[in-house]
């Protein structure tokens, strides 16, 4: 690792001014992808700032059909939780218990990693992100591979996720890493019905020709023909073709309907 | 920066860089060293400990963010002479052969017992996922967490 | 004697009580006072001219304390990291060595290859030193495919067409004449895929020099001590041998990748004599990744012979092995002595002849990973057996029955240079059929594709060849060392023992194991049994852990010396008791005269020889301690039947392993629970290589396998748990009647497993590791 000064605020503004002091200032939420990138010295921070000293980012809250997971709440505590259990299964299907016990639901979506698990449930539970600054669309939110709409220094607070009347998460695990070659989250909520996707492009994505298939006949039956899933922007490395991802996202795009039905 | 833990049972007050890590402090300063380091993006297993109760990845904390924790190595949950149940079963088992990964694994299966109702096979191999053994094909690790776990909830 | 803790008992390990608190003392956990630390500079390409090395900023860096090139080593006068095994090609040349210095000088040639070496006052100043090396390098077009080595531009310049060598063994005219006549072909391409050992401790050295006595100590994460302080010493120039002592602690496992003398303990050791100052190093596992020895990475062709009765006529095989950029320790015996030796497999072919040509290519050396050239002939064999069983339609089982050799066909001479002492083949397949309930298969089938899934079963009956070896017989076919092993045991003056070896446990549990054979020989409780190993400074020379060697080689010397210390003790006990050496038995502990109530228990024995108070002085030496060096006269031969189950995802390609059986055949068993320890870990390790397991290079030569994040490494949850059993056939020429466990559950299994999803798919070939998009694809081709 390189040196850096390392802060532990303990209020949003103490941390917003030394990120603005900072030459080249990150946050540390929970540290799962920015420890390690530090420690190959794939990064150079001049300083890190810890937002874990700061009261009030953390915590489970159900309002109506709406739950606030606050942005410091580690994936442990959402997958102990059961205010949507289908967030609950996708939270305890990341990374490892160890991950779980540390990384952050702010820390995951700050990061916009292609592969990982929550940025799905953004895209797809009518989320509303808010911020240090003002409240950003779940749909709005992933920009690109390791993009997201947050401005320098920024910082994510907590994310609102609205209550589905059912939605089931369904995983393929990359292999060796454990993050997803694919996740599908599949969300009714009346007669709409939305169909999330990570792992397969630069960041999750809604698939709406599945969705307007699974609207029309919500069953895993719907999908037996073969929805054309147009896999030419789609993620490839050693462990799965854009192809073999495309059929992934058919597959586990029925196996959760299923659940659901 | 100066940093306070309590490891062991014991209080410890230290300066440290910056960019410190919580297993270096362990190894290097408190010569604790059963937390051993056997990758570096987080996924082996081998430095995994007990931070405010919850099983973490030393190699993945740092220093800063154990501060005004409580931790528990290895060396502080048993000694030769008083094993905890789960270090008995592991010995019992031959749930181990060099070593290296043994430590972590232990204390990773401890916190698995402890927050788990009722485990079985298939539940024991997935909750071991963050850990890596290449010597046992974890075979015997899962007959000895299973075992372990009879004897911490008789004990509990 | 029978007890609890002798031969046969599943004794609880005596090195268990340090690890599993923390204890365990492994070379990181190693410090010198002020010691600096290195760190290498590697080359970020797969082939490049190096057209200068400025090392100014380095040097100048806050907290660096020197700066070494290749060029400081050379001008030291310090060798290239030398190849021990020296295969000559079928015209009767000499392989090509091509020169390895332990860091480039003039060019790389793959990435990771250390080409200087910073030490710091600290790992960070260090690492900030070797940002700061600037290399001028002039890239050049790599290979990293072993199909393409041949044809692509020459690497070294002193190999011709980057091949090594090209060995073959068997005779081709009779196997050729064979197949003239044969009723059945049956011809496989197949892939060996390259693994990479992953022993979970990374690879560490602690160098110090002393400059009062001139000598070194090096300690270092070795399979063998012994060998890398030869190496050092004789090849390498480091050090004179007796100023050198290397000692390998704890060691968090090897699987062959710990044999070998690498580039970063020489210039570990060698940097502690420049700085005078402790070295110490530890790889990252990125750096593990890039810079241990690989294993496998085969391309092979086969074609099996049969008449119309499924007897094999003969085999023929043509294998392309690639060496990586330079010939790593042992590298060249892997696919030729341990490989095409093994190719008769358990089967009575009456003719085989194999061709391999080794190839170099710009990835990282390829040497002995578990198993050594005998997984990659078993899988050979046993795709090609299991093949021509389909294309026949005959039963896989029932067409291996056809051809196993018989128990009494023992000694048994195979048309590739081996003779088989003995075996019982059926035995074990019998013993496995039973435990998969080969009969209940039809049904689960059935079962399973009521539920949408595709159930497959696959044998594999492998065979190996370990304890290795005759020293006479190595050393005649090319080997540059002696292949004994020696033990001491000393007796303590109250009559405890200390017992050195030269065979290193880095989790193989000598400790107790050998305790066990020292205590039933002696009769003394096996607490009084302390087992040293991994120091030359405290044993005598030996060769260390690798082929499944210890307990047939090691634990036959310590065998030999307790001998030695029984009949020593029988002298000393007549005179003490004054009766003829003859009249003495020792049973139990006990020195007894035969047919009278006179005895000695094996500690008063001890006591005289320490306490010489009315002891033959004339006609014996006081003290009682004894070594003993034993060099086997044969190879060991376990074999054995395993057995997968399993079902297959069709949507998603995924397999699920369902049960999996291995029947073992290693001769007498010392301590069961050890031995299944052994196999468990092995099919971990075979499984892993048919399912999960690859190191991939793209084509410019990157290693894109790189870390845990991209190399998929066997966990739990992709593991079944295993049925276990064994069969005995003893040895017939050790004295423990052992044949050695280390290996098989990585031989057998991957075939097992291979041939298991080509039946559940029904499909000729499917290629490893078996991922999901392999599978997927694989049933789209049907």
């Amino acid at each position: 690792m390189y040196s850096f000064n390392y802060h532990k605020p303990s209020t949003l503004e103490e941390a917003t001014g030394l990120m603005a002091a900072a030459e080249d200032g990150t946050y540390l939420s929970g540290g799962m992808t920015l420890i390690p990138t530090l420690k190959q010295r794939l990064a150079s921070p001049s300083d890190v700032i810890d937002l874990a000293g700061i009261d009030g980012l953390s915590g489970i809250r159900v309002n109506g059909d709406t739950v606030s997971v606050g942005a410091m709440t580690r994936h442990a505590e959402v997958a102990a939780s059961d205010a949507i259990p289908a967030l609950a299964d996708l939270a305890g299907r990341i990374g490892d218990a160890h991950v779980r016990n540390r990384g952050t639901l702010g820390g995951s979506i700050a990061n916009s990693d292609p592969a990982a698990d929550y940025p799905v449930a953004v895209v797809t539970l009518d989320a509303t992100v808010h911020t240090t600054k003002r409240t950003i669309p779940g749909s709005d939110f992933f920009q690109g591979l390791f993009e997201t709409a947050l401005d320098d220094g920024e910082i994510v607070t907590s994310v609102d996720f609205t209550v589905p009347d059912a939605a089931a998460y369904e995983k393929f695990p990359n292999p060796a890493s454990r993050y997803a070659v694919v996740g599908v989250l599949v969300a009714r909520c009346g007669a709409a019905i939305r169909v999330g996707v990570t792992g397969a492009r630069p960041c999750a994505f809604r698939a709406t020709a599945l969705e307007e298939a699974l609207v029309a006949d919500f069953s895993p039956s719907a999908l037996d023909d073969g929805v054309d899933i147009d896999h030419s922007e789609f993620n490839a490395d050693l462990h799965a073709s854009a192809e073999f991802r495309a059929h992934l996202v058919g597959v586990l795009t029925k196996r959760a309907v299923a659940r659901i039905v | 920066m100066e940093v306070t833990m309590t490891v062991n049972g014991t209080a410890h007050s230290l300066g440290v860089p910056d960019n410190a890590l919580l297993v270096d402090v362990l190894r290097e300063r408190l010569g604790l060293t059963g937390t051993h380091v056997g990758c570096d993006t987080s996924q082996c297993g081998a430095c995994v400990v007990h931070m405010d109760g919850a099983a973490v990845k030393a190699c993945t904390v740092l220093a800063g963010q154990a501060d005004g924790t409580e931790v528990t190595t290895i060396e502080g949950i048993g000694t030769p002479d008083a094993l905890h149940p789960m270090q008995a079963a592991f010995r019992e088992n031959h749930a181990l052969q060099c070593g290296f990964c043994t430590p972590g694994m232990i204390m990773s299966a401890i916190d698995l017992v402890q927050r788990s109702d009722r485990l079985d096979e298939r539940t024991v191999r997935a909750g071991l996922e963050g850990n890596l053994c290449r010597c046992t094909g974890y075979h015997n690790i899962v007959k000895a967490v299973l075992a372990a776990q009879e004897s911490m909830q008789e004990g509990a | 004697m029978t007890s609890e803790t002798g031969i046969g008992a599943a004794v609880r390990r005596k090195e268990d009580a340090r690890f599993i608190t923390g204890m365990g003392r492994y070379t990181d956990d190693v410090n010198a006072a002020g010691q600096t630390w290195a760190v290498f500079v590697r080359s970020p390409h797969a082939r490049a001219k190096i057209d200068g090395i400025d090392t100014r900023a380095a040097a100048a860096a806050d907290g660096v304390v020197a700066v070494f090139t290749g060029a400081d080593l050379d001008a030291d006068d310090i060798g290239d990291l030398p190849c021990g095994w020296l295969v000559k090609s079928k015209d009767g040349s000499d392989m090509i060595v091509p020169p390895h210095p332990p860091l480039a000088v003039d060019q790389v040639n793959y990435v990771g290859e250390p080409y200087a070496v910073v030490i710091g006052e600290t790992l960070e100043a260090a690492k900030n030193g070797a940002e700061a090396v600037v290399a001028d390098f002039e890239e050049l077009p790599a290979v990293a495919d072993l199909a393409s080595a041949a044809s692509a531009q020459q690497i070294h310049q002193t190999v011709p067409n980057n091949q090594c060598y090209d060995w073959e063994l068997g005779d081709q005219a009779a196997t050729d004449a064979a197949f003239e006549k044969a009723h059945h072909v049956t011809a496989i391409d197949i892939v060996n895929n390259r693994l990479i050992p992953n022993a979970i401790e990374p690879r560490a050295a602690l160098g110090e020099y002393d400059a009062a006595a001139g000598s070194y100590t090096l300690h270092t994460t070795s399979q063998n001590p012994h060998l890398e302080r030869l190496v050092l010493a004789a090849f390498v120039n480091v050090a004179p041998e007796a100023r050198l002592r290397v000692i390998s602690p704890d060691v968090g496992g090897g699987f062959g990748s710990k044999i070998f003398i690498y580039a970063e303990e020489t210039a570990v050791i060698w940097a502690a004599g420049k700085v005078r100052r402790p070295v110490k190093w530890r790889a990252e596992r990125s750096e593990s990744f890039l810079a241990d020895a690989h294993g496998r990475d085969h391309v092979t062709h086969a074609e099996l012979a049969l008449d119309e009765n499924g007897t094999f006529l003969a085999l023929r095989v043509n294998t392309m092995a690639n060496m990586g950029a330079y010939l790593s320790t042992f590298a060249s015996s892997v696919p030729t002595y341990l490989y095409g030796t093994l190719l008769a497999g358990q089967y009575r072919t009456p003719a085989i002849h194999v061709q391999v040509q080794a190839l170099f290519t710009n990835t990282a050396p390829v040497d002995a990973y578990r198993g050594a050239g005998r997984p990659e002939a078993t899988y050979v064999v046993e795709r090609i057996v299991e093949t021509a069983a389909r294309e026949m339609g005959i039963d896989p089982a029932e067409l291996r029955r056809r051809n196993f050799i018989q128990p009494e066909d023992f000694p048994y001479e195979t048309p590739v240079a081996l003779t088989y002492d003995t075996g019982d083949y059926e035995a074990s397949l019998a013993k496995a059929l039973e435990h998969i309930d080969y009969a209940g298969f039809a049904a689960r089938r059935a079962v399973s594709q009521a539920n949408g899934k595709r159930r497959g079963i696959g044998f594999s009956c492998y065979i190996e060849a370990c304890g290795l070896a005759p020293s006479q017989v190595a050393i005649s076919l090319g080997a540059g060392v002696g292949l004994f092993e020696a033990g001491e045991v000393r007796v303590d003056v109250t009559g405890s023992v200390t017992v050195t070896t030269g065979s290193h446990s880095h989790g193989q549990g000598h400790e107790t194991t050998f305790a066990q054979i020292v205590s039933d020989q002696l009769g003394i409780p096996f607490e009084n049994v302390t087992v040293l190993h991994g120091d030359t400074g405290r044993s005598d020379y030996a060769l260390g852990t690798y082929g499944s060697r210890s307990l047939a080689v090691g634990g036959s010397a310590i065998v030999k010396a307790t001998d030695k210390i029984i009949a020593k003790g029988r002298k000393i006990a007549a005179h003490m008791l004054e009766a003829q050496e003859e009249q003495v038995e020792f049973e139990d502990g006990c020195f007894n005269v035969a047919d009278s109530n006179q005895a000695l228990t094996f500690a008063e024995v001890a006591f005289a020889a320490y306490v010489p108070a009315n002891y033959p002085l004339e006609d014996l030496e006081p003290g009682l301690s004894e070594k003993a060096f034993y060099d086997p006269p044969n190879f060991t031969y376990p074999a054995g039947t395993h057995i997968c189950e399993l079902e297959v995802d069709p949507e998603t390609g995924v397999v699920d392993i369902d049960r999996f059986v291995a029947v073992d055949d290693f001769g007498h068993i010392v301590n069961p629970m050890i031995v299944e320890g052994q196999v468990h870990g092995g099919l971990a390790q075979g499984i892993g290589q048919a399912l999960l397991e690859h190191g991939v290079y793209d084509p410019s030569g990157q290693l894109l396998s790189g870390s845990y994040m991209d190399y998929a490494m066997p966990r739990a949850d992709d593991l079944p748990s295993f049925t276990v059993d064994t069969t005995v056939t003893p040895c017939t020429h050790n004295p423990l009647g052992v044949k050695g466990c280390g290996e098989a559950g990585a031989i057998g299994s991957t075939a097992a497993v291979m041939n298991a999803i080509t039946d559940a798919l029904g499909v000729a070939s499917v290629s490893m590791p078996a991922t999901p998009e392999t599978v997927w694809r694989a049933m789209r081709r049907e």
